[in-house]
């Protein structure tokens, strides 16, 4: 804190990234003796990383592409039972889907619509957190109230509502091209508010201390105060809602898909897999379901320990 | 006094409904459409509505035809039919049935926003002789004219006067009062309706006939996912479900306490196309409509490997289909021309590049997901099959309620590329050609959602309803479908097979050849229904 308050302007954002780069080392160091089950999950998150950037590259059959589907193919069990194949080594769905490509595209497809949503909800949640934050009075309260409100809907339920007006906005004849989109304004309209409201507090804390005090004595911008000496001062907190929030997001989207108000089923999330397999679950053909469902708790619960961990390197208190 | 009689009727009450509750819960993928008889022309919905509503005439469970409202008929002249009316039926309301009835529901169901004026298609009035006997009048001499009569469904004149429901609203889920209330004269009446989440009907005590079934009340709840559909029969909670997902047939029959129950089904599910735009509303701006070539329909044909659908998809439960129709329809041109042009991507791609589309096209796909069996997996491995010859198909998957909306007239027939399934509800080939297969005159193509219309099929048409003759008939319907099949106006794709699932509380239920549940046969083991809601958990398999 001391830290902080010595700051002035010029030279705020590069000690900033030292010092968040130094606490990020130091704490990967503890953690990596501390708990081990922070690696392995800061691992498969990595892992997951790459296998969504590199599907193209990486997945032996093409599913994204269905023209390549082969009926033929359809319903084989893993390899390693009866009727496998080392083509397909997770067995395939009934449309002849090889289930790993599948759950490598799969994954791509939930990373980027939640990875995109959350990456909106942050810069929609820390514009308006600053606005706020900055101002007060009466805007901060209008949109502070709204902020409650939303607060007090579950999640699912603003997506559910968004998507279906984003919907009926939209012509029928552009779902399919619209459902993506939507679908991610509708995720990132549902997780701003925590983002905003984390923001707004930290900021007001911020705006009274003597660094930005000296910034305005000095005359500059508010605009130009806020996002360049306030904002690096509360971003730790941010990066973690928004970590944490990805994790909320994946599922959503896996919720959303699995209903049948996703992405089109052309190019399957995790949520359609386990959708397509949920129908072939008391009929033997477990594999349909339980491998995207396996995926889906590896990457939610990976993401969600990674978010614990830069809580825990990044929280001043505990640094 | 009157206290203790309440008491004792109550009590009385009481021990009648706990003895004989014989109560009746099914459930399909959708919801019905609506009650509306003369909206709605589906399946589920008509056999919903025919559990309200009475013809003149009932099509029993084996397809024959027996006297409802109606007793008895006589053909006067060859154009000129005369119905004696049955005297001392009430409608549901307590308002008495007659002749006026009949009347009124004639004008109903030949208004503009009637789907159902195929079932009095070529009836040009309904003459009144006296309030128990009326005499239709046909354009021309029909010899099919009592095989569609028992989808024209009667109506109470007061009931549509008192509630402003004269005029039929075409539409799914039409919020219009007849389409949310029904009046009708059949052995069930409705007592509870929420749309998308259960239909209650129990049954008519004042019904003039004698009930075949014994069930107490009968409870619809439609159950859209494969998988909870099945768990809701294996656990109790349902006495029927259908269809049974086919991966889930095998295991229903290890199972001890209920079975499934399998036929063949008389509708014939195809794929339309949009032959009437000059423009695609795929291709905007580009002035071409790819399906208006029928070497690109052929393509279309030709790159479609119907075997597998029928083979993977449908795990051998469908006919793979050459013909609009199904054997054991009346007029079925016969096996010789229910073939299939052969499963070849080659001459696919080869067409499409003679058509002067080498590099294919785009096109929406308009696909239903709770209607027919396996309804989104036939389509999507359509659009795979069709992807690898270079058409870029967008499969636009949506609930029936909303695909309906979008490919029928009420939508404009807003749809290049969909798939739709048929059932000839008279069982007859013309029903067929009428709605599906023209476009004129006046009253056909209502499900003719890509209005194919060829003027050769159409005179046929014509020449098919008026002829008596068997033999010449089946002729002009052999001439029909070769000249649809060398057009592809359409293009068949399989017959699917029946499968129901029954919970062992069901003694007996009749299985009509189409997917769906006609109450009046329904006929549950005695007792069993409350018995099973105790002992649901005990004798289960693991």
């Amino acid at each position: 804190m001391a830290n902080a308050r010595t700051r002035i302007a010029g030279g705020t954002r590069t000690r900033f990234s030292a010092h968040l780069g130094r606490r990020l080392v130091r704490g990967c160091a503890d953690q990596l003796i501390d708990s081990p089950a922070t690696v392995v999950a800061l691992l498969l998150a990595f892992g997951f990383c790459t296998m969504a950037v590199f599907a193209p590259w990486l997945a032996p059959h093409d599913t994204s592409d269905v023209g390549t589907l082969d009926l033929m193919q359809a319903l084989r069990p893993p390899v390693w039972l009866e009727g496998g194949d080392w083509a397909y080594l997770l067995g395939t769905d009934d449309q002849g889907r090889d289930m790993l490509s599948g759950i490598i595209f799969g994954a791509r497809t939930s990373l980027l619509v939640s990875g995109v949503a959350v990456l909106l909800a942050t810069l929609l949640g820390t514009a308006v957190g600053l606005f706020c934050g900055w101002v007060g009075g009466r805007p901060d309260a209008v949109l502070m109230r709204i902020a409650e409100v939303q607060l007090s809907f579950p999640a699912i339920l603003i997506v559910l509502l968004i998507d279906g007006l984003g919907r009926t906005a939209v012509s029928t004849d552009l779902h399919n091209v619209a459902a993506v989109p939507v679908l991610i304004i509708a995720i990132a309209l549902s997780n701003w508010v925590q983002i905003a409201r984390t923001v707004r507090g930290s900021s007001m804390a911020e705006k009274n201390k003597e660094y930005v005090q000296a910034a305005r004595v000095l005359g500059i911008h508010p605009a130009a105060i806020l996002l360049r000496h306030i904002l690096p001062n509360i971003f730790a907190p941010v990066l973690v809602i928004a970590t944490l929030g990805i994790a909320g997001a994946i599922l959503t989207e896996a919720t959303l898909s699995f209903l049948g108000v996703g992405v089109p089923p052309t190019q399957p999330s995790l949520g359609t897999l386990i959708r397509f397999g949920n129908n072939f679950l008391i009929s033997g053909e477990w594999w349909m379901t339980v491998f995207p469902g396996l995926a889906l708790v590896l990457l939610a619960l990976s993401v969600n320990i990674v978010g614990d961990w830069l809580r825990d390197v990044l929280n001043p208190k505990l640094s | 006094m009157a206290i203790v009689l309440l008491l004792v009727n109550l009590l009385a009450a009481f021990l009648a409904s706990s003895a004989t509750a014989e109560i009746f819960r099914y459930s399909t993928t959708g919801d019905i459409l609506g009650l509306d008889p003369h909206t709605n022309n589906e399946g589920t919905t008509n056999a919903m509505k025919m559990n309200i509503y009475e013809g003149l005439l009932h099509r029993a469970w084996d397809l024959s035809l027996h006297p409802a409202l109606a007793t008895q008929w006589q053909q006067v002249e060859p154009t000129r039919w005369r119905f004696n009316l049955r005297q001392g039926v009430k409608f549901h309301n307590g308002n008495t049935f007659d002749a006026d009835d009949v009347l009124v529901s004639f004008d109903r169901i030949r208004s503009s926003q009637s789907d159902m004026s195929y079932a009095v298609g070529t009836v040009s009035s309904i003459n009144k002789i006296d309030a128990y006997t009326i005499e239709l009048v046909t354009t021309v001499p029909d010899p099919t004219l009592l095989l569609a009569l028992p989808a024209f469904l009667i109506m109470d004149q007061q009931w549509l006067e008192q509630n402003e429901a004269m005029q039929p609203v075409r539409g799914t889920m039409a919020g219009n009062f007849a389409n949310t209330h029904a009046n009708g004269t059949g052995p069930f009446r409705l007592v509870e309706r929420q749309a998308d989440t259960r239909t209650v009907l129990e049954p008519n005590a004042d019904w003039w006939g004698e009930p075949r079934h014994n069930i107490t009340k009968a409870i619809f709840q439609p159950i859209a996912n494969d998988a909870t559909r099945v768990a809701a029969l294996l656990t109790g909670e349902m006495d029927l479900i259908y269809p049974v997902p086919l991966q889930d047939i095998d295991r229903i029959n290890r199972t001890d306490h209920v079975r499934t129950l399998e036929g063949p089904e008389l509708r014939t599910i195809f794929l339309g196309f949009d032959q009437w735009r000059d423009e695609s509303l795929d291709m905007p701006g580009s002035g071409r409509n790819p399906f208006k070539d029928v070497r690109v329909r052929r393509a279309v044909y030709h790159a479609i490997d119907e075997q597998a659908i029928a083979r993977v998809v449908m795990r051998g439960a469908a006919r793979p289909a050459g013909l609009m129709i199904a054997p054991g329809i009346n007029g079925y041109p016969g096996e010789p021309m229910d073939q299939r042009l052969p499963y070849d991507p080659a001459m696919a791609k080869r067409l499409l590049a003679e058509a002067g589309y080498p590099d294919g096209f785009p096109v929406t796909f308009d696909c239903p997901t709770d209607r027919y069996v396996k309804d989104e997996a036939i389509c999507t491995a359509i659009v795979s099959m069709l992807q690898r010859v270079g058409i870029r198909v967008i499969p636009n998957f949506q609930t029936k309620t909303l695909y309906f909306d979008k490919i029928s007239i009420k939508g404009g027939n807003r749809t290049s590329f969909f798939l739709l399934g048929w059932t000839p509800n008279t069982f007859d080939v013309f029903n067929t050609l009428q709605n599906v297969m023209t476009m004129h005159p006046e009253g056909h193509g209502i499900f003719n959602c890509g209005r194919y219309s060829n003027p050769e099929v159409e005179q046929l048409t014509v020449q098919i309803q008026r002829e008596t003759d068997p033999q010449k008939r089946d002729a002009l319907v052999r001439e029909a479908f070769r000249i649809h099949q060398e057009d592809v106006g359409h293009i068949p794709l399989h017959q699917q097979y029946l499968a129901w699932g029954m919970a062992d509380t069901v003694a007996e239920i009749k299985q009509r050849p189409f997917n769906d549940v006609d109450l009046r046969y329904v006929v549950m083991r005695s007792g069993t229904a409350a018995a099973a809601q105790t002992s649901s958990g005990g004798d289960r398999k693991p």
